[in-house]
């Protein structure tokens, strides 16, 4: 497996110079890391006691029977403290932050999911922590804004560009070339310069390497396809990895189509983008002729960004892996089965890889076991879930 | 081969002083009034003009640029408005482009050297490309003659300093201080000393930007540096009139003071 600069012609660093030495600074730092036996010891103990893992897996055979009678397992992220993966990478990332010295942290945070991981992580190492929140997501997650600050990070409204993930991105760039001395930039996802994509990769990858044992254990053989969904894509990247050198497994990554990709109101960058450069990846980016990001769009916040992380554009490319859209009607429809036939409210990013999992087990039937990952819960999108599907009490009227 | 910003530089070293350099975004107010603009600093005294081009995630940046470069996007000011303003304005003064790196990308790195060179453009300021990922652009700087102009900062280590020099042509640009654009009331100590550094490197010309705002700041950095580059401080008149030709005249003046403090230090270095 790689680990950077490039996944193909993917990647690198195209960044400002003023980064670099805190990029080189954190790749040895993690160099160093992720070989000492130490930090494997500390962070599987932090797992273990704090986080909750192992995950663990859970068959869904009244949500399978809509899925064509294929077997359909979930990988349990979602039962993490904090409530996603996200977990997973923050408290390696805050670990490593001890390591090199520094008392800052800073974040972007679409949903607020890696928000409030790294302020959680934040409160538990009595580091200094600032999160980037697009004006319009603080809007849009109110309640994931006061986690935050009850955890004690302050949070920072981003009123620039598109007001999203992009836009917080941007916003934390800008904060770290200036505070690159005091302060570590945690970031979420897979995308961004080198060592970014392969940092949170190893930081994820323990959710393959849990799922393909635990699978196995089950059902005596390996899943015929594993589905994950894709915004960044940590979590599909966290599953994926363990699975690359099982050639036989189909491994499945769901975009946000929002509206549908033939719209212009989608964030299904692999599907209707190009390749270019944005937050320091070569990558595919919705842009437009000029090079311009173009704004995404989803129901799911956590996936309404106009990238995607360098090493899903290079499985894509060698064809190891395939990218699917999902509209935000496909999603909240997979969302509204897994509730009602097996009592788990999933995030709406999970219900992306849920819905692809009813897709792809009607095309291929009973034979057929797929291990989706279930990176999230849904308790943050209970309000987004009562407007579309008109629960909520209004004016007094049910 | 011949360097326009190059020549510029070591002509005005003879002289005895440091080029005044200005930035002024594409298509601000709008694209005819980014070309009076252009205009009005040339004729108050500018020495090289660099051309900023609006890009919709400009991460180097601070909130004067990014709300003038945003305005430009909204107003609809495309790529190809840039090589027609360079055409224009072109002659007088080196033009030198300033982009992040994915416009150049979508545009295709050669095709976009050789229609900077053909509009006559003397170069491009790449404030998100590293030497180290410029090998394509390298190549087709060289095919058409333009110059590259690569940034440094005060936390680049001597070997980068020196990877940077060797990659540049015309001038290396240096990031007086850690952080995006944006005028400060004093610009960093950190400079001079960048400044010698990148000249140790084996960069025989640097120039320094970030934080220059006033007449008197430029001429404290023309006292070491061969060319003092002022944005933010330019931008924001154009930004803060009533209306355009107020915003003009007050652009003048503001240039004007700031190229009195350039011409009015004598280089330590003649």
């Amino acid at each position: 497996m790689s680990s950077g600069p490039y996944f193909g012609s993917f990647g690198g660093r195209w960044v400002p110079e003023a980064l670099i030495e805190a990029l080189d600074e954190l790749e040895a730092a993690w160099e160093k890391a992720k070989t000492d036996p130490e930090f494997a010891t500390e962070l599987e103990r932090l797992h273990r006691t704090y986080t909750g893992r192992p995950s663990i897996i859970t068959e869904v055979p009244r949500f399978a029977a809509h899925a064509g009678g294929a077997r359909v397992i979930l990988k349990r992220e979602d039962l993490n403290h904090t409530g996603s993966h996200k977990i997973n990478n923050v408290l390696g990332q805050a670990l490593l932050t001890r390591r090199i010295g520094k008392k800052r942290v800073i974040a972007e945070t679409g949903a607020g999911q890696h928000g409030v991981a790294t302020a959680t992580a934040a409160a538990l190492f009595d580091l200094e922590c600032t999160i980037y929140m697009g004006a319009e997501d603080t809007r849009r997650q109110a309640l994931n804004v006061a986690r935050m600050r009850l955890l004690g990070a302050e949070v920072v409204p981003v009123t620039t560009g598109s007001q999203t993930l992009k836009d917080a991105i941007n916003e934390a760039l800008r904060d770290w070339v200036t505070n690159v001395d005091t302060t570590n930039y945690v970031f979420g996802t897979v995308a961004g310069p080198h060592p970014f994509p392969a940092l949170v990769r190893d930081l994820q990858r323990i959710i393959g390497v849990e799922a393909r044992e635990q699978v196995l254990e089950l059902t005596g053989a390996l899943p015929t396809a594993v589905l994950a969904c894709v915004g960044g894509g940590s979590n599909a990247i966290g599953i994926f990895h363990a699975f690359l050198d099982d050639a036989d497994v189909r491994l499945v990554g769901l975009e946000a189509a929002g509206d549908g990709v033939d719209s212009d109101r989608h964030a299904a960058t692999l599907t209707k983008g190009r390749p270019g450069v944005l937050h320091g990846a070569r990558t595919f980016v919705l842009q437009d002729e000029d090079g311009q990001t173009v704004e995404s769009h989803s129901v799911s916040a956590g996936l309404d960004y106009p990238g995607v992380g360098p090493e899903h554009s290079y499985l894509a490319e060698i064809g190891r892996a395939e990218y699917r859209p999902v509209t935000d009607e496909a999603a909240m429809e997979a969302f509204r089965l897994l509730c009602r036939t097996e009592g788990i409210i999933p995030a709406i990013e999970s219900s992306h890889a849920l819905a692809g999992a009813l897709e792809l087990g009607r095309e291929l039937g009973p034979d057929a076991t797929l291990l989706v990952n279930l990176s999230g819960r849904g308790d943050k999108d209970v309000e987004t879930a009562g407007r579309w599907f008109g629960l909520l009490d209004e004016e007094g009227e049910r | 081969m011949s360097s326009q910003t190059t020549e510029k530089i070591e002509t005005l070293r003879g002289e005895g002083r440091a080029a005044f350099m200005t930035y002024l975004p594409v298509g601000f107010p709008d694209v005819a009034g980014s070309v009076d603009a252009v205009r009005a600093v040339i004729d108050a005294g500018a020495d090289i003009v660099e051309l900023g081009v609006p890009y919709s995630d400009p991460v180097m940046d601070g909130s004067v640029i990014q709300r003038a470069t945003q305005a430009a996007l909204a107003g609809g000011v495309r790529l190809r408005d840039l090589f027609h303003v360079v055409e224009q304005v072109a002659g007088q003064v080196p033009i030198v482009v300033m982009t992040y790196f994915n416009p150049v990308l979508a545009y295709g790195v050669d095709a976009f050297a050789r229609d900077l060179a053909a509009a006559g453009g003397a170069g491009l300021i790449t404030p998100d490309l590293i030497p180290d990922e410029g090998q394509e652009w390298i190549e087709a700087a060289d095919r058409h003659d333009v110059d590259r102009i690569f940034l440094v900062a005060p936390s680049s280590t001597p070997e980068r300093l020196a990877l940077t020099a060797r990659a540049t042509r015309g001038f290396v640009y240096a990031a007086s201080t850690m952080g995006v654009t944006g005028e400060r009331a004093s610009v960093g100590a950190q400079a001079e000393e960048l400044v010698a550094r990148t000249r140790e490197a084996g960069a025989p010309r640097v120039c320094v930007g970030l934080g220059v705002s006033t007449g008197s700041q430029a001429g404290e950095v023309a006292r070491y540096a061969d060319g003092v580059i002022v944005g933010s401080a330019l931008v924001r008149p154009l930004l803060e009139a009533p209306d355009r030709p107020t915003g003009l005249a007050n652009l003048r003046t503001v240039a004007e003071e700031l190229a009195r403090g350039v011409r009015g230090a004598r280089s330590e270095r003649t």
